[in-house]
């Protein structure tokens, strides 16, 4: 009775709006986990929040390959902070294990839940109810170097529309000679691949994994169509050698170094590359005669299974959806709102690349699987085999093994 | 007569509490748990025996096993020869032995998981003094950290092993004019047959188990290459979040390592007596 009467106040707390905040804005402490890669952005939240409300956010970041593992272990010793982030595509995985609390009520009286950027809602979904809310969003774009579009006598402002035309314009990049390539990836990561690549067969009507997150389809022709392009590129020394290695953690810094023409990564590394001086142009990434999409990918936020602060720590989160935080703090640097109706704002007028950007989340996809992280973004995983031997082995032998394994793990309980 | 009993007791408490809490205790949960299916949080349900059958099942147990045993064979070999040469070069008393002896042990004081951060600044192409390209040896560069790191530590075991040879017979084997390599053989290698026991068996389980050198310097690759059993294990539990297959595979992993140690210590034991 009284947790349902809690429930009730809840509601009508949250149903006030979320910039007037009510009983649940009562001067708590609440501490938020984040990994390394959202800690400027879950900072930025805590600060605007803290200055405007009573409650209290404590930010407290992890490196990011450490982190599933911390989470983990608190959740084992039933220790979890208040309120978690996570990478977007881990999320019904945590959802399944019951790592966050179920906020389906609370989501559901949000006035403006229907412009939740629906890929992360789906995902922060495990048996029809809501878990998690979207708390970054990143997206998968083609960066490309206007300098060197310039140097090689294309036109940079024209990126490439197909997938074989930016094949066309790395080559002729890459024939500028000297330690300038045409193009970059992370062969070693699969968390990089299926970020980059994964687009263009979306573009192309296909898809790699079916819509219960139970069955791959990585031996589909789109799928081996997209990796042959990458491969030739790698054979014939257009994108940089040291995409075979890349597992990561030396991606941007290749990306930084002014040397690659054009390449699929982060839209939020943007900035961290124009701040080395590089001329950076946006574009969609097509498929292969055409189209366009994108990987909705970035955090999901939710509020930890064992925290006794859930009202508190909702006000928090249904904050962090609201216009003010949308436009004051996210558009304001940059980032890509939450929202689909906050695509166009104030901030990003100013810069029509992100308008390009922004338009893209309604585009793009959020692959849903239970056993993500265990298949695809662990290295250890069935996904960056396949992967490496699509791009550096035999590709066809590889595709039909890999599809075999990927959804074995898939379906493992 | 009880009195003295009782107090004997008491002073056996302290160490037997810190066994059981810190051993036995987990020993007998992680038993239990193999049991079950066991989510991080919720009820655990009796899944027996699918954590164990599952092991079989498990595509990467076969390259993490057979890369676990030839790392284990590698590390053993080059360890021992290289500890057991550091402890009979600094054997003796002599002038500025001690300068070495702690040069060589000086590794040790340094965390494991730091020294293998400090090989991998070291190794990175991006801030190392001697990178290394893509497709370096990667299992090259981590044993070569655990020869670094260990070799002082096991040169110290054997090097009071050494000590503890009398030196009369020594002196016996040098009258009845032994060379130096019957001595070696007949004298030096018996007489420290229980010490070389405890230094293999240690250097055998520690290889079994190797996980921060390969976590910290390759993440088990490139390709699975140097994934070992342990980051198996750390998959099940940590990626996964499969804690009752996790703990089937430390079990049988246990019982591997309790029939190693077994068949070690007994062949070498009995060789000495």
């Amino acid at each position: 009775m009284k947790a349902m009467l809690a429930a009730v106040v809840l509601v009508l707390a949250t149903a006030c709006g979320a910039d007037r905040s009510g009983a649940a804005d009562d001067g708590t402490t609440l501490t938020l986990w984040t990994r390394a890669a959202t800690e400027a952005v879950s900072k930025a939240y805590a600060d605007a929040y803290n200055a405007s409300h009573r409650n209290k956010i404590e930010v407290t970041a992890y490196p990011n390959e450490e982190y599933p593992a911390k989470l983990a272990s608190a959740a084992g010793a039933k220790a979890l902070p208040d309120l978690f982030a996570a990478d977007v595509v881990f999320a019904p995985q945590y959802a399944a294990q019951g790592l966050w609390a179920d906020v389906s009520e609370q989501f559901k009286s949000l006035p403006f839940k229907d412009s939740v950027a629906p890929s992360h809602v789906r995902a922060g979904t495990w048996e029809g109810h809501n878990f998690a809310v979207p708390h970054t969003i990143d997206l998968s774009v083609m960066l490309y170097n206007k300098d060197l579009y310039a140097k090689a006598g294309l036109d940079p402002e024209k990126p490439p529309r197909t997938l074989t035309e930016f094949t066309e314009h790395a080559r002729k990049i890459d024939q500028l000679g000297g330690d300038v390539h045409g193009t970059y990836f992370g062969g070693n990561c699969g968390g990089c691949v299926e970020f980059t690549l994964w687009p263009s067969v979306w573009a192309a009507g296909g898809d790699v994994l079916d819509a219960d997150g139970l069955s791959a389809k990585v031996d589909s022709p789109e799928m081996a169509a997209v990796f042959a392009v990458y491969r030739d590129l790698y054979d014939q020394g257009v994108a940089s050698p040291a995409s075979k290695g890349e597992a990561g953690p030396t991606w941007l810094g290749a990306l930084q170094g002014g040397k690659v023409g054009i390449a699929p990564g982060p839209s939020v590394w943007l900035d961290a590359i124009e701040a080395k001086g590089v001329e950076v142009g946006v574009a969609p990434i097509p498929g292969i005669t055409g189209g366009e999409s994108t990987f909705v990918g970035g955090d999901a936020i939710g509020i930890g299974a064992t925290s006794s602060k859930a009202e508190q720590a909702w006000d928090f989160l249904a904050w962090t959806m609201s216009d003010e935080a949308q436009v004051e703090v996210v558009a304001k640097r940059k980032g890509v709102p939450v929202r689909t109706d906050l695509a166009a704002n104030k901030h990003s007028s100013a810069d029509p690349r992100l308008v390009t950007v922004n338009g893209l989340v309604a585009k793009g996809k959020t692959p849903y699987a239970r056993n993500f992280n265990a298949t695809f973004n662990d290295p250890q995983g069935p996904w960056l085999t396949t992967v490496r031997g699509a791009l550096f082995g035999d590709a066809s032998a590889a595709l039909m093994a890999g599809n075999e394994a990927i959804t074995k793990s898939l379906r493992q309980e | 007569m009880r009195r003295r009993a009782v107090i004997g007791a008491l002073y056996a408490t302290p160490a037997a509490v810190l066994v059981v809490l810190f051993f036995v205790a987990p020993l007998l949960l992680v038993g239990w748990m193999s049991l079950h299916r066991w989510p991080l949080l919720g009820k655990p349900r009796v899944n027996a025996p699918d954590n164990y059958t599952a092991i079989g099942d498990n595509a990467l147990l076969t390259t993490a096993a057979w890369f676990t045993l030839r790392y284990t064979v590698i590390i053993t070999v080059l360890l021992f020869v290289i500890a057991f040469g550091l402890a009979l070069l600094v054997q003796n008393r002599r002038k500025g032995v001690g300068f070495f002896r702690t040069a060589f042990f000086l590794p040790m004081a340094v965390g494991f998981a730091s020294a293998s951060l400090l090989f991998l600044g070291l190794l990175s192409e991006e801030i190392g003094p001697l990178p290394l390209a893509d497709g370096s040896p990667a299992l090259g560069s981590a044993v070569l950290l655990v020869l670094w790191r260990f070799a002082g530590f096991n040169m110290l075991i054997l090097l009071t092993g050494l000590q503890a040879i009398p030196v009369d017979v020594y002196e016996a084997a040098r009258i009845d004019g032994a060379t130096r390599w019957q001595t070696f053989r007949r004298i030096t290698v018996p007489l420290m047959r229980p010490t070389i026991a405890l230094v293999l068996t240690m250097m055998v389980t520690g290889s079994l188990l190797a996980f921060d050198q390969f976590w910290i310097l390759t993440r088990g690759g490139p390709d699975n290459s140097t994934t070992s059993l342990v980051m198996l294990i750390y998959r099940e539990a940590f990626v996964r979040l499969d804690l009752g297959s996790a703990a089937g595979i430390s079990v049988v992993l246990l019982v591997l390592l309790a029939v190693v140690s077994s068949v070690q210590l007994t062949v070498l034991r009995r060789r000495s007596a």
